[in-house]
């Protein structure tokens, strides 16, 4: 009966596993769009803050440097899964989400004092194209830890076992996306001036 | 039960057999089961089948709106509707055509017809599926539920910056055009996840990707497009709902916002669209054409890679749509240039049609005369495309009734007519019935004088000066005759819809049974009986050359149906999806409470059901 239900594919790739590539590709175009709008709009504000007087680089550095290394979290979870480790599996699991959230904490630090400077979404252009960008990036980094705080609390019951790999890897496809596009938006908006 | 496998050949056994459409329609238990059934389903016929009759009722409320445009038109400085009205008419007239008709037949075909052609028993993933029907369906009556309010969208189905800011635009019109789209959108993009991974996958052992139907390709590419083309659409309305809801500055001036952006965002998906809108009818006359010609398709790589390129260079050629933007010479010539070139794959089609048919066993059925109607009415419109290609020309033509007459030429020419066609061709396939050819012949004659004469003198019209999107136009203009020419045809047209709609009713109870392949066509989706049983395959079919039913082992209708005990197990319903479409939809109507928290109501149901709907499994034991 098994069978029946996953009869092999043309590629031997699992469908959920193509299917979320893809939607990974038509997430680039949704990220690009957003990017490319701040690129032609971080000089067009008429009135400041413009974004060299409210962008910390030290500060943003330290969260970026915590992003990407729960991107090593996540892969060590693949790893444990994998080899049916189901300590490994949580504690690396919880470990990547714990790293999500504490950049997500330095976002909502870091929006809080570009308030306090004068920044709000409705400012000036500026602002409307950083908010927009980093909001929908920090939203997918909720939803990212969401997810992985849900396969950590199925793996502590005993749910996600070796066969369940695949669902980690999924997981792990998203995490390190979301990432990649972080990598982007770091440089682009924060390093290059 | 080898009775049962010989049995496709004849309707009457298949009917005697128990899987006639009214069998395979309906569920036991009554109405209410059946009502339950249609809700809860994944199966993608009857999606396929909920897309189109969706899809159809949109297409008789666009039809009306059109109706009284040409009304209003039919004789100068006429004051049948007022200028506001005018503006949501012609609004909601394009946007319900393009995103709640166009679209979604196609898309209709997709479902139905994809899966059976590539031999396979559903989509890769059925829930989502529905999700996508769902959310298509909530989207396009929400933004129907305008003209409730008296605010339907009237800022043209384009919607440029800043018409559309607070400022211009303070009512709730737009409100509902910016969350209706971003809805139906949603859609889309589900739904072309699904059809790229069905394809990919799901192919039956020895359909390799140069045997494919060109149907299921031409789905591929248009699958892809929007995949791509979707989320750029989403980012501009996203900027544009932040403008109206949240008080942003994108589309601002006075804040350095930049309206052009809008147009950029907009064509950068807007012209993909067009390809999204034809290359599904490309791929249904590239079945159609060959069946009745009884020879297979002339230079199938040659139409497998025009598909292709046409998907491709469509992302290169937006900015036509803004040469009066001023974007100066050289990004002007580069997109002339571009959209010349673009014209090429698509002429190569135009010849590879041509040569199918020179030469062939003729047989002109409706669904024949609907394939060779869009090479030729199609063409028109490509040649009046060109015409504009060229940036000094379009600055002549630009927002003059000539555009209006070309696009209509290309996207009802082109792709409406290619749905027809694909109704005739496949709806006996869906219904175990052909439609009335004679019904069909006088939907087609009527077609063909009740479209040329509305949208003819079109050409003449725009080119006498007669500008688009105007409500009413000075006697002195001379141009009544033309446009009360216009008006005749628009009626002609709207009698030659609802005798294709009678057909298609009618046809369902006294069509005359169908037979498994009743065209004697070569694709795998003719070799299960018609309507095929739920499972489509009792047996997954080997497949061996690009027609399998006219050569190879798979010859001929030979697909087993399964007995009793020994149906394949098929996905269970679920009534997930729709309550998940239900939260999605609410997130985005919540908007309008125009309080930030309020939206994330909407968020929080849509989340319950996302978890609900992972926790259960695809496959229950049956209860």
């Amino acid at each position: 009966m098994e069978i029946a239900h996953h009869p092999p594919t043309a590629t031997g790739l699992d469908n959920r596993k193509l299917g979320f590539w893809t939607f990974i590709g038509s997430e680039t175009l949704f990220f690009g769009s957003l990017i490319s709008t701040y690129m032609v709009y971080k000089g067009a504000a008429v009135t400041g803050p413009y974004p060299h007087e409210v962008l910390n680089i030290p500060v943003t550095s330290v969260s970026t440097f915590v992003l990407l290394t729960s991107s090593l979290a996540m892969v060590l979870a693949l790893n444990a899964v994998q080899r049916g480790s189901r300590a490994g599996t949580l504690t690396w699991l919880l470990a990547t989400a714990i790293g999500g959230l504490i950049f997500l904490g330095f976002q909502a630090y870091e929006f809080t004092t570009f308030v306090h400077e004068g920044l709000t979404i409705q400012t000036n252009v500026f602002g409307s194209a950083f908010y927009v960008l980093t909001g929908f990036h920090g939203a997918h980094v909720s939803v990212g830890v969401l997810w992985l705080l849900t396969l950590a609390a199925l793996t502590a019951m005993g749910k996600i076992g070796r066969e369940d790999s695949l669902k980690v890897e999924i997981a792990g496809l998203y995490w390190h996306f979301v990432d990649v596009v972080w990598i982007v938006i770091f440089t682009l908006i924060y390093l290059i001036p | 039960m080898a009775d049962a496998i010989a049995s496709e050949r004849g309707p009457q056994r298949a009917h005697a057999e128990g899987h006639g459409a009214a069998a395979l329609y309906t569920d036991p238990g009554g109405l209410w089961a059946t009502i339950r059934g249609w809700i809860t389903t994944v199966d993608h016929k009857r999606i396929g089948i909920m897309y189109a009759s969706a899809a159809l009722f949109f297409l008789l409320v666009g039809g009306l709106e059109a109706l009284l445009i040409r009304v209003q038109l039919a004789v100068p400085e006429n004051d049948f509707i007022g200028a506001e009205t005018y503006n949501q008419l012609f609004t909601m007239h394009g946007t319900t055509m393009i995103f709640l008709v166009a679209m979604p037949l196609a898309v209709a075909f997709f479902n139905y017809i994809v899966p059976l052609q590539i031999g396979a028993r559903d989509v890769a993933f059925p829930r989502l599926n529905a999700l996508s029907f769902w959310v298509f369906l909530f989207g396009g009556l929400f933004l129907n539920s305008s003209w409730l309010f008296g605010a339907a969208p009237n800022t043209s189905w384009v919607g440029y910056a800043n018409l559309t800011s607070v400022q211009y635009s303070p009512g709730l019109n737009v409100d509902f055009w910016v969350i209706g789209l971003s809805i139906v959108g949603i859609s889309s993009l589900i739904g072309a996840i699904n059809f790229i991974t069905t394809i990919i996958n799901l192919r039956a052992p020895g359909l390799t990707l140069m045997r494919m139907p060109l149907f299921t390709w031409m789905t591929f590419v248009t699958s892809w497009i929007l995949a791509t083309a979707i989320p750029v659409i989403a980012v501009a309305l996203i900027f544009l709902a932040a403008d109206r809801f949240f008080a942003t500055n994108f589309f601002v001036p006075g804040a350095g916002g930049d309206p052009v952006l809008w147009q950029h965002l907009f064509w950068i998906f807007g012209h993909p669209e067009v390809y999204i809108l034809i290359l599904p009818s490309f791929g249904i006359i590239s079945e159609v054409v060959p069946t009745f010609s009884r020879k297979p398709l002339f230079g199938y790589p040659i139409v497998v890679y025009a598909g292709i390129l046409i998907g491709f260079i469509g992302w290169g050629v937006w900015s036509h749509h803004m040469f009066t933007t001023g974007l100066g010479p050289i990004a002007d010539s580069f997109f002339v240039a571009s959209t010349m070139i673009i014209a090429i794959p698509t002429g190569v089609k135009i010849f590879n049609w041509l040569a199918t048919m020179w030469g062939g066993a003729l047989r002109f059925t409706t669904a024949m005369l609907f394939a060779i109607g869009l090479v030729a009415i199609f063409t028109i419109g490509g040649l009046s495309g060109i015409m504009h290609a060229s940036a000094p020309v379009d600055l002549q033509q630009h927002d003059s009734y000539f555009v209006v007459a070309h696009f209509h030429y290309t996207i009802v020419g082109g792709a409406v007519t290619g749905l027809f066609a694909g109704f005739y061709y496949w709806y006996p396939k869906v219904t175990g019935r052909l439609m009335s050819e004679t019904l069909g012949k006088w939907h087609f004659w009527t077609f063909i004088v009740g479209f040329n004469l509305t949208f003819f003198p079109q050409h003449f019209v725009g080119l006498f000066g007669m500008p688009r999107r105007v409500f009413t136009y000075p006697a002195e203009l001379g141009l009544g005759g033309w446009n009360m020419a216009s008006t005749i045809g628009a009626f002609i047209f709207g009698v030659s819809t609802l005798i294709f709609v009678w057909n298609l009713i009618r046809s369902a109870r006294r069509g005359t049974p169908a037979a498994a392949n009743p065209w004697d066509a070569p694709t795998l989706e003719w070799s299960v009986p018609s309507p095929p049983p739920h499972y489509n395959f009792a047996e997954i079919p080997e497949v061996e050359s690009r027609d399998p039913l006219w050569k190879g082992a798979a010859a001929g209708p030979d697909r087993a149906v399964a007995t009793g005990g020994d149906e394949p197990h098929m996905p269970s319903p679920s009534a997930w999806p729709i309550l998940t479409a239900l939260g999605i939809s609410l997130t985005w109507i919540l908007l309008m409470a125009r309080i930030w928290w309020v939206p994330l109501i909407g968020l929080a149901v849509t989340a319950v059901c996302v978890y609900s709907w992972a926790f259960q499994p695809a496959f229950r034991a049956e209860s």
